[in-house]
């Protein structure tokens, strides 16, 4: 190999290999932290969206920004399914897994599906690089890869040689190893790298020398793979046959984000974002930093505390207030929450929630704080719950929090999680004038004589009115200790106790008619019914539909709303024998569910490893109930 | 509304600011006079009353927006900041002011306080400090003496008292004063500054506790010793006190000291108060003027400009939509790429 292949990309001899046609496929992009994994993925998703293609990703990264180099710990991974039908998931083994170093290769091999192909950078399979990632011998010269094809391809040489005249630093040069190993995958999967190109050119649009280095390296790879013997053929995977419309590429904590703009927005209200950086939701913060234009404010607190009081103190002068966290963040925000409960006070609570319990993986995904969610405060507490299922979800579900909670006044939390967050798809764009408006009433009046009660209810939805500091004739004080009814002024009466707390939980409950019902895919009786919440939808839904397409009974239905459940969810299980309840925690919403239908026969599937269930995972447990 | 006409007026009497809830401090407690001293200040201010908002966190002092007839918030303990800040950051119009205690800002509120001071909020934070947690039944409290028996200290607290100023000076507070429940006229003044202050404004109020700390600044304020042992600060003047008004501070090197005017010859070595002084080492020399060795400074230790944080706010959204225009929503949706399946 030389230098030349880059050069005389255009002049390249073709020789005409087969083009095998494939329906779908996984490919895996493994490397040290630096190595950009997590770019490369995004780019090659980038082509594979805009070459009609649905997929799914899981990025897959340590919670450590640069681990020591070429260390187990260190390994940052990226897996993206592609297909040309519809898809859910980044698939549970990959076809092709490339691994830029020996800790990459030694994490994943689990990953790979038994013959798969494993595309390995030879170059740094050194005495040193192997023992920094606990190799006793070189996988590559004995038969621990003998289950799978393995290509070895001198990656950090070949894009030396092909960079060898671009003025570089050698650090630099060893940095384009991705673009290169990205330019093969291209080539293999047929791929153009056009994208890439524009996106390159437009991302180190400051330094020429860069973008040029980048490309060479992209069609180094490229024609590598087109011209050298080493792939017998190229394969493709024709257009997904998705439902007409315009799509983009979104990630799930992207989509939240919108989906509060856009909420906003019809609601004729500005934004306000109050939250302290952590992992996994720190990029919804990012995303509406951006957006300020669109009267977006946020606010980086000190604490978790600070975020959600100043979250409280926004929708207290009748903006549409939101904050966002993780689990442990969900803990520090618990008491001030529950006097939003108290003050009957529309704020939105994002939960990304990751691997607990205290600081746990949090980097990886799980689904253990439904019942924090549910009842993680003192006294009795309720609001509404609900929970996107797909990365582009998030944004129906975000603009559904917003609406229920200046609806009805009431918290929401909003449980997403780490795999859906950061995981993207295609999403087909919503027609922005067919969103609903979201009516906001602030009141002008008093509304009882000449007074103003801020807890005379609507009788219908039994919200308080939200009177805006400011307005005139409407002064009142409102807080956490026990209000009386209508006047909201502060009462020990024993009755008027009990009364305030059985109202709050009737507003909460007619929620439920303001929701759709729970829809069943698949028949509407009989052996199992698999029912998921929140980012299990994906591998639920491959495994459901696989199953049916077998011919198999066996039914699914998803919860996008856990409080209050869909009014028809009762009345959906009894009509089953067994309801599985596949979940990543220990069996959460199966708790909520034994104790709202203990007649119903239902089972759970639990996983807390900080993954994304595998497919098989949950056709094996229906298996067991048919 | 009957009181129509009065606001459009904007003439306000003490008891326009006096809501319908009756006070429930115990008899003597020093935040009655400190809850009629807000009123009557409000009063003289043609601020429309419902551009009010008093905003409290936990503690006896935390009730204070129950009895005041504006917009009011009693909130969760030491939270009183986030709240506030959240409401300024979305509101500018608003007349804002945080009630906080010594446990309730101190304690377990120290963390917001800080911030809020640093971020230069423009909020009127007013401390009330009695050294003892009044609400939970005389425990010591963060400003609490070295020393002090209290029922969860019964052989004497071990904590080393906090100053509460010096905190707002750290947090680098643009205007921080301290005021005394005892001298309503003062407190007026302080208040009436801090609310023109543009800006986070800090005032700490010495507050008597009749119950569970009485007379902990009488030795202070006290009507025998306050001539001696008080200094309202004013603005380019000297530190002058005493009951002849004969005693001014001047500066050994790094340590104020107490020299007599007679002694003092053309004044030139004297202190001389600048509440705009642009190091805050200055104010924080007369925080370390404390009770028995010198004499304790009143008044306004600090006030000085500088932007706001809710004004920096609002200007980045100005200029974000100057720079990109007023945001479209069909543009955030389709982001920067897109592909059409036909």
């Amino acid at each position: 190999m030389n230098s030349k292949i880059a050069e005389d990309q255009s002049v390249t001899e073709k020789k005409n290999k087969e083009v095998k046609s494939v329906n779908t496929i996984t490919v895996r992009f493994a490397g040290d932290s630096g190595d950009g994994m997590q770019l490369t993925g995004d780019q090659f998703t980038d082509t594979t969206a805009m070459m009609g293609n649905d997929f799914a990703t899981l990025p897959d990264y340590p919670a450590e920004i640069r681990a020591p180099i070429g260390t187990l710990p260190g390994v940052s991974s990226f897996q993206i399914q592609f297909s040309d039908s519809i898809i859910f998931t980044p698939g549970d083994a990959a076809d092709v897994l490339v691994a830029m170093n020996p800790a990459a290769l030694k994490v994943n091999i689990p990953n790979v599906k038994k013959d798969g192909l494993i595309i390995v950078n030879e170059s740094v399979f050194t005495e040193q690089n192997l023992r920094k990632a606990s190799w006793q011998n070189n996988p590559l010269l004995d038969d621990t890869l003998k289950d799978f094809n393995v290509l070895k391809v001198k990656l950090s040489e070949l894009t030396k040689n092909a960079l060898k005249d671009h003025p570089l630093k050698l650090t630099e040069v060893e940095r384009c190893k991705n673009f290169f190993a990205l330019g093969i995958m291209f080539w293999l999967y047929s791929r153009t790298f056009d994208y890439t190109i524009d996106w390159i050119q437009r991302k180190f649009a400051k330094r020429p020398e860069i973008v040029n280095a980048n490309i060479a390296a992209v069609k180094a790879g490229y024609n590598f793979a087109d011209i050298t013997e080493i792939f017998p053929s190229q394969y493709c995977v024709k257009q997904t046959r998705l439902e007409p419309g315009i799509y983009r590429k979104i990630m799930g904590n992207q989509a939240t984000a919108i989906g509060f703009i856009a909420a906003a927005r019809k609601a004729q209200k500005t934004l306000f974002y109050g939250t302290y950086p952590i992992t996994p939701a720190s990029t919804v913060l990012h995303e509406l930093a951006k957006h300020k234009n669109y009267d977006v404010k946020t606010f980086q607190a000190e604490d978790e505390i600070a975020a959600m009081g100043a979250t409280i103190g926004a929708a207290f002068a009748g903006e549409i207030a939101l904050t966002g966290t993780s689990g442990p963040g969900l803990c520090l925000k618990s008491e001030a929450l529950n006097l939003a409960v108290m003050a009957e006070l529309p704020v939105v609570v994002v939960n990304v929630q990751r691997s607990g319990p205290s600081t746990g993986m949090p980097t990886k995904t799980e689904q253990a704080d439904l019942l924090q969610a549910m009842y993680g405060r003192n006294g009795e507490s309720p609001l509404v719950v609900l929970a996107p299922k797909t990365p582009s979800d998030c944004f129906q579900m975000a603009f559904e929090a917003v609406r229920i909670a200046v609806k009805f006044m009431v918290p929401v939390i909003f449980l997403s999680d780490g795999y859906i967050g950061n995981g993207s798809e295609p999403w087909k764009l919503p027609d922005v004038d067919q969103l609903p408006e979201i009516k906001v009433n602030h009141p002008l009046q008093p509304n009882a004589d000449d007074q103003y009660q801020p807890y005379k209810r609507d009788p219908q939805t039994l919200a308080r009115p939200w009177a805006r500091p400011g307005t005139p004739g409407l002064e009142h004080r409102i807080g956490g200790l026990a209000k009386a009814d209508l006047t909201g002024n502060v009462s020990y009466d024993p009755e008027n106790n009990q009364k305030m707390i059985n109202l709050r939980a009737e507003k909460v409950e007619r929620v439920a008619q303001d929701i759709p019902e729970l829809e069943v895919f698949g028949p509407e009786k009989g052996k199992v019914l698999v029912i998921g919440w929140g980012g299990t939808f994906g591998a639920i839904y491959q495994a459901v539909n696989q199953m049916q397409a077998e011919g198999k009974s066996v039914a699914r239905a998803h919860l996008n709303y856990i409080n209050p459940f869909p009014r028809n969810l009762g009345e959906v299980l009894k009509r089953y024998e067994t309801v599985l309840i596949p979940e990543l925690n220990m069996g959460q919403l199966l708790n909520l569910i034994r104790f709202k239908f203990p007649k119903v026969n239902s089972e759970g599937l639990h996983k807390v490893q900080g993954q994304p269930f595998k497919v098989y995972e949950i056709q094996e447990k229906i298996e067991a109930f048919l | 509304m009957s009181s129509t006409f009065k606001d459009l007026d904007l003439s306000y009497t003490k008891d326009d600011f006096t809501s319908n809830q009756e006070v429930r401090w115990c008899p003597g407690c020093g935040d009655y006079a400190i809850l009629a001293t807000v009123q009557r200040t409000l009063a003289k201010n043609a601020i429309p009353r419902e551009n009010y908002v008093f905003i409290s966190g936990i503690g006896c002092s935390s009730r204070f927006p129950y009895y005041m007839n504006t917009y009011g918030f009693h909130t969760i303990h030491g939270r009183a900041p986030t709240i506030a800040t959240g409401l300024r950051c979305v509101n500018p119009d608003l007349s804002i002011w945080v009630i906080t205690g010594d446990g309730d800002g101190l304690s377990i509120g120290g963390n917001h306080l800080v911030h809020c001071m640093r971020r230069n909020m423009n909020l009127n934070i007013l401390l009330v400090n009695n050294q003892i947690y009044g609400l939970t039944k005389g425990q010591y409290s963060p400003t609490s003496r070295h020393g002090q028996i209290t029922n969860s200290s019964p052989m004497g607290a071990i904590d080393y008292p906090i100053n509460a100023l010096c905190i707002a000076i750290a947090s680098e507070a643009t205007f921080i004063a301290r005021t005394l429940d005892g001298d309503p006229k003062h407190m007026s003044m302080v208040l009436q500054r801090a609310m023109d202050h543009k800006g986070v404004s800090f005032v700490e109020i010495y507050q008597n506790c009749i119950i569970f700390n009485d007379k902990a600044f009488q030795p202070v304020t006290g009507r025998d010793s306050r001539d001696d042992r008080m200094i309202y600060l004013e603005d380019g003047k000297p530190l002058v006190f005493g009951k002849h008004k004969d005693k001014a501070i001047r500066l050994n090197r790094l340590k104020p000291e107490v020299v007599d005017l007679q002694d003092a010859g053309d004044g030139e070595s004297l202190l001389i108060h600048h509440e705009d002084h642009p190091d805050p080492s200055y104010p924080y020399l007369l925080t370390q003027m404390t009770y028995p060795e010198m004499p304790v400074p009143f008044g306004i230790f600090r006030a000085i400009q500088r932007p706001t944080y809710d004004e920096m706010l609002n200007d980045q959204v100005v200029k974000s939509k100057a720079a990109k225009g007023e945001g479209d929503l069909k543009k955030l949706i389709y982001g920067t790429s897109t592909w059409t399946v036909k």
